[in-house]
Order: structure tokens, then sequence, then C-alpha cells
């Protein structure tokens, strides 16, 4: 019969090997429901994950999706080393597009300079409002994953308040936006035409720093020894509360910059829509790119694949939209459930027959 | 230990024959569909209309009724049209890529039906100036693209009449989405009918703070009912309040499109949009390559909003009025803004004598008498 038995050692085999045995289960349980809804089922994939990034525009369309998911997902990254469970990346994001695009459309013109301006106050107004976790939870030892959660639905009804009261266009029929940012504010696009702009490239460094950081540097090994064993950390003379701030303080900009990379980017203006859930659907990046630069970059690739997919499914087979959702479901769920054989093996034992 | 190994090798060459299989098999397959596009193509060259909406084309509801005129245009118009659609288009920066993919996929007249997309639209116009654009509730405008939208609070004021009459109560519940004049516009009005027949009636507002969230929708809906209303309505896109209302044992109109389904006891009657005129004068229009860039603002007299059919219970009077001011709405012989119109204070906003412009109607931000509670602002 089959039994499931714990490894001895993790299979570092099965950890390159889980998450490609979940893409074929995947793209073979994609291509049962295609067929099972009367489409090609060939034809569905490709249309699925293929055709979103065939040309230039949906390869920068690709980028622009990862730019925010990849600034949220690297700072949670350090966080949850730590084990310092920050679900807060939301609320940081939206704060750090608040604060970076008050100061946008407030601060009087200096140029070009605008533009650091205007990301320098995105990224503090994020690092604000991880701090308040920060504060709580090595003050007063409040528990980050509610604090931080309040704090994101605290920061969402902020920018709605902004919206909808005092940062109002006037000249905008009484609608929930803000004027559109001026332009030496906006960050520019790579390419003429297509929209995808300056902040990629500042999230590609900003991965390549965190990776720095959690690999090479002192304060990256503090924080994985905490994550492992609070006690040894302790034992080991390092601050745990220094390194709470720390992490937090990093994610926070990170999320912060996101936000406001986003409004200085593709939206061009504060509305209730900035939030788009980066924040959480980072989380899933993180956790599925194993907690590690490269696969965090891949990981939120491909989740941005499956909206574009979903989307270029409806538009050229008129699929519905729950196709994208069950999409990513599956994924995920073939993608955990993979993940046993690293730790766990699969072995058939000879059931000993009983003579009665 | 090598038996456990061969064992998942054996495993695994089943799976990759599997995936080898449904990979080898497919391309034969897809040739089929990939070919058949272009044979159509070259008879007649179809005209490619898309649409963005923001919920899902669901059985009810805002997006609902924008789907029925795409489908009435294609009935109407066969083979000479071909449409498609993307649902639950999130407001904000993947809306511009949706509306940019669709017009770079070869449509030729693109329907945006959410405000949230106003400046994404903007955006794709001008990088697709060969492109028609249509966008609904906005206030900008390009070379490319028009702006349309519905006087639903024609409907919302006749609705108020039946509300105002059929209350026991005297307190009628109105879940809200956002404080933005189109919402504001349309509570005043409903508030208009229901105090012109019943000079006692409150109309309790509960903002949701979204457009499309059942959950949310009905716990507003049951927090108007525990204040004492009798009458519910809503301005936001599901069917949720109408169901907490029957589930409850009170009255229900519906919005955006006929709800009575999932009320059978409870609605009443509901306003409704029908596009399907506007969207029909659109698409002729491009085809007759006569299609400019126009603000279009019809609503009863051009049968874009209408009311449902009403229920048993509303009583014969009460329809009696509601078909004489629908009629003198028609006509043009009253507007639902005529004066005299008191805002919450008691203050004149529009002289007896006097109607309320356009202009004013669409920067609508204060309540008017009747209307209990602040407006969430400034």
């Amino acid at each position: 019969m089959l039994k499931i038995e714990k490894r001895a050692v993790d299979s570092r085999w099965m950890q390159l090997g889980s998450p490609l045995i979940a893409t074929v289960l995947t793209l073979i349980t994609g291509a049962v429901l295609f067929a099972a809804l009367g489409h090609d089922p060939f034809n569905a994939l490709y249309t699925f994950f293929v055709l979103p990034v065939s040309d230039l525009y949906g390869v920068t369309e690709l980028g622009l999706k990862v730019t925010p998911l990849l600034l949220c997902a690297m700072g949670l990254m350090l966080c949850y080393q730590a084990k310092v469970w920050n679900i807060g990346a939301e609320g940081q994001f939206v704060i750090g597009a608040l604060g970076g695009g008050i100061a946008a459309l407030y601060l009087p013109s200096l140029g070009a300079a605008s533009l650091w301006v205007t990301l320098l106050f995105g990224i503090l107004a994020g690092m604000a409002w991880s701090a308040l976790a920060a504060l709580l939870k090595t003050r007063f030892a409040a528990n980050e994953i509610l604090t931080t959660i309040m704090l994101n639905y605290i920061a969402l009804n902020l920018m709605l308040y902004a919206v909808h009261g005092p940062l109002k266009d006037p000249s905008g029929f009484n609608f929930p936006e803000s004027a559109m940012l001026p332009a030496n504010t906006m960050l520019s696009t790579l390419i003429d035409g297509y929209r995808l702009h300056v902040g990629f490239l500042i999230a590609l460094l900003a991965m390549v720093s965190v990776w720095v950081v959690s690999a090479r540097s002192m304060i990256g090994f503090q924080i994985k020894v905490l994550g492992e064993d609070e006690r040894a950390a302790a034992f080991a003379g390092f601050s745990t509360n220094k390194l709470v701030w720390y992490v937090l303080l990093i994610s926070g900009g990170l999320a912060g910059l996101a936000g406001i990379a986003e409004v200085a980017g593709p939206v061009g203006q504060l509305n209730p829509y900035v939030a788009a859930g980066y924040g959480y659907s980072a989380i899933i990046v993180v956790f599925l790119g194993r907690m590690n630069p490269v696969g965090i970059l891949i990981a939120s690739a491909l989740l941005a694949l499956t909206y574009m997919g979903g989307e270029m499914a409806q538009m050229q087979l008129g699929l519905p939209k729950s196709l994208t959702g069950l999409f990513q479901g599956m994924l995920l769920f073939f993608l955990l459930a993979c993940d046993l054989f690293i730790s766990y093996r699969v072995t058939w034992s000879q059931m000993k027959r009983v003579e009665v | 230990m090598t038996l456990s190994i061969n064992k998942k090798m054996a495993a695994f060459s089943v799976v990759a024959a599997l995936g080898l299989t449904a990979c080898g098999k497919a391309p034969e397959t897809a040739e089929a569909p990939a070919a058949a596009p272009e044979a159509a193509a070259e008879t007649a060259a179809p005209l490619k209309i898309g649409f963005v909406y923001v919920g899902p084309t669901g059985d009810a509801g805002w997006t609902y009724a924008h789907d029925e005129a795409r489908k009435a245009l294609e009935a109407k118009y066969g083979d000479k049209i071909e449409t498609t659609y993307v649902e639950s288009v999130k407001e904000g920066a993947d809306s511009e890529r949706v509306i940019g993919q669709l017009a770079r996929t070869g449509n030729d007249l693109i329907f945006t039906t959410s405000f949230g997309y106003m400046n994404p639209t903007l955006k794709v116009a001008g990088m697709n100036p060969e492109v028609k654009f249509e966008h609904a509730s906005g206030y900008k405008r390009a070379d490319n693209m028009g702006t349309f939208f519905t006087r639903a609070y024609q409907g919302r004021y006749l609705t108020g009449l039946v509300a105002g009459s059929m209350t026991e109560t005297n307190v009628i519940g109105y879940v809200a989405s956002f404080p933005i004049p189109e919402v504001i516009r349309g509570i005043n009005a409903f508030t208009k009918g229901a105090l012109e027949v019943n000079p006692d009636v409150k109309v309790k507002v509960v903002w949701a703070s979204t457009w499309f969230d059942p959950a949310k929708e009905r716990e507003a809906a049951e927090t108007l009912m525990l204040q004492g209303a009798d009458i519910l309505t809503q301005h936001t896109d599901s069917a949720a309040v109408v169901q907490a209302a029957e589930a409850k044992g009170k009255f229900a109109i519906g919005y955006h499109s006929d709800m009575a389904v999932y009320g059978e006891k409870a609605h009443l009657t509901a306003t409704i949009h029908n596009w399907e005129p506007l969207y029909t004068a659109k698409v002729e229009a491009v085809l007759n390559d006569t299609w400019t860039s126009e603000d279009l603002w019809p609503g009863i007299a051009e049968g874009t909003t209408d009311l449902a059919p009403f229920a048993d219970v509303v009583p014969a009077a009460v329809r009696e009025l509601v078909d004489a001011k629908k009629a003198a709405l028609k006509a043009g012989e009253m507007r639902v803004f005529d004066g005299p119109l008191l805002n919450q204070a008691g203050e004149v906003i529009v002289a007896e004598g006097e109607t309320m412009e356009d202009g004013a109607l669409l920067g609508f931000n204060q309540y008017v008498q009747g209307v209990e509670g602040a407006l969430p602002k400034n």
C-alpha cells in the first residue's frame, strides 16, 4: 500500500523538482478543464500562457505588473526569514502611494528633482506605516499579524478619505480622484509608447540589494538566526528588537516605494483603486518563490502571467473570468501539494497477509 | 531505497508521457480554429467591438445591463459585427492593459463601462487614434473618445414616489456605494419623489464603500432594516439588498436591472438601464462612418432609463401617479429637480419656477431635504 514517510534529509532534488511537477500537473489539469469546456486544450493553454507575452507589448506589460509584486515581495522575504509575519505590505503600499502622491501634488516644483522627492516621500511614508507595527511589537509585544492587518484597513480608508475629501481634484466633478500628477514627478517610461517604466529597474536593483543584505551581510545572518531560533539569537547577543525594526522598516519602505511607483507610473493620480491587492499577492509570491530572490522573481512573473492569461482567454476564447482564479488556485494547490515530497517520500509497502 | 527511487522515476515518466502526449496530440487540432477566423475575414470584415466590464456579467446589475445590450447588438447585426468582452476588470492600472489589448487586437469600437476607466481610456485613446472609444459616466473626452450616461435619476424619482406611498414606518433605507455626484443625485431624486407623496418620510443612507460586494451590501441592508426601514433600495451592483429585504419580509426597489427574481415578495419595481438604443446608435454611426465624439445624456425619453414592471402589491393609484409623472418627464413637461428644492438645512437650492441645469446636476454634492444624516465629505 501507499505510505508517506519522512525523509531523513530534505531532498534537494525535489526542491527543484516540485515546482516543475506542479507546473506539469497544472498544465495537464488545465488541459482537461479546457477540453471539458469544449476548447482545444493546446490552443487554450497557448492563449493562457504564451500569447500574453508573445510580443513586446505583452512583455513590457508583464514587467509592469511584476514591478510592485517584486518590490513588496522582497521586503516581505526579509520579514519572513526573521519570522516576523508582516501581512501589512498592502497598507504600506497604499500609504506610500498616498504620501508620495501628496508630495507630488502639493510640494513646490523642484524640476527634475521632484521625482526623487516624490519617491522618497513614498518610501518614508511606507516606513512610517510599518514602524507603527514595529513599535507595537517591540514595545507592547502586540502580534504583528494582527496589527499589520488592521493597519491595512486604516491605510485603505485613509486613502478613501483623502480622495473623497481634501485631495479631490477641484475640477473633477466631485469624483473621488486627485488631480493628475505633474509631469516632472512621473517615472519615465523605458520604451516610447509602452507603459513599462524606470520603476522596473529600481525593483530589480532592490531585489539584488535585498539579496546581498540577506545572503552576504551580518544583518542577513542575524535575521536568519532569529528566524530559526529566537533564543539562539538572544544567546548570540543579537538584539531581537533591533532586527524586528530593521526588517519591518525595509519591508515598509519597499512596499511604499511600490505604491508610489504605481502612482507615479501607470496610474498617474491618486484614486481608490491604487491598491490593487499587490501587497497581498506578494505574500503568495514570497512562499511560491521559496523565500529566494530568483524564485520570487519567477513567481511574480508567473502570477502576473496568470492574470494576463485570464484576460487573454476572455478576449480570445470567451472563457469566463472565474477561470483565472481557478487556474491560480490550482497552481498554488499543486505547488503546496508537491512540496510534500521535499520532506516526505511515498513508498510502497507490501501488506502482510494475516492468515486466519 | 533504490526501489523507492525506481518507483518514483516510473511515476515521473508516466507524468512526463502524459504531458508529452497532451502536447503532441494537440497541434493537429489547433490548426482548425486558427484557420477559421481568417477565412471568415476574407468574406466580410465584421466591425469588431470590445466591452470592458467592472463586474461579472452575472444575472443582474450594472454589468448585466451592459452585457444584455451587447447581446442585443449581436442579435441585431449578426455577422456584421463581432463582440468581445472582458469582465471583472479592476479599475486602475490593470484596466489600461485590457483596454490597450482590445485596441491592439483590432477592435474598432470599445465601450468602457465604469468611471474608473476614464483616465486609462483617455490614455489608450491617445495611443490608438484609429480606434473609437465610448466611456460611460466620465467627463473627459478626446477626438476619438466620447462619453455617455443615462439619466437614471429620473427612474429614481419615479421609484421614490412608489416608496413614499407604500412605506408604513416612514423610513426608507438606501444602500449607497460612494458619495460621488451620480450616487448623490440618485439619492436626492429618490428622496424628492418620496417626499412629494409623503411629507413625513425619511431616507436613511448607509455607505457600503463598494460597487460590488454582496456581503457588504447585505450587511448595510440589515443595518437599515434594524433602524426601521421597511423599504430598501440600493446603488450598488448586486441584488443582495433585494435578497436581504426578501428574507426579512420587507419591500425593495431594484436598480440597474429588473431584480424581481431575487425578491418574489419584496421587489416592487426597479430603475433599469437599457443601453441598447444608445449602443445601437453608436454602432450604426461607426458602420456609416458618421461617428463623432460627443457627450450623451439620454434618459426616460430616449428609453435608456426605464422602470421594471410593478409587482402586484403596488396599488393602482400609485401606478397611475407614477405613469403620469413618467409621461410628463418623457414629454418634457416637468423635470425631476424643478423648484422649489430645499437642502437639508432648509435653504433653497432651486427656487420655485426654476430648474436645476445639467452642469449643477453633474456636480451635485449636497443632500436635499428628507435625507437623514450627513454627507461624508471633507
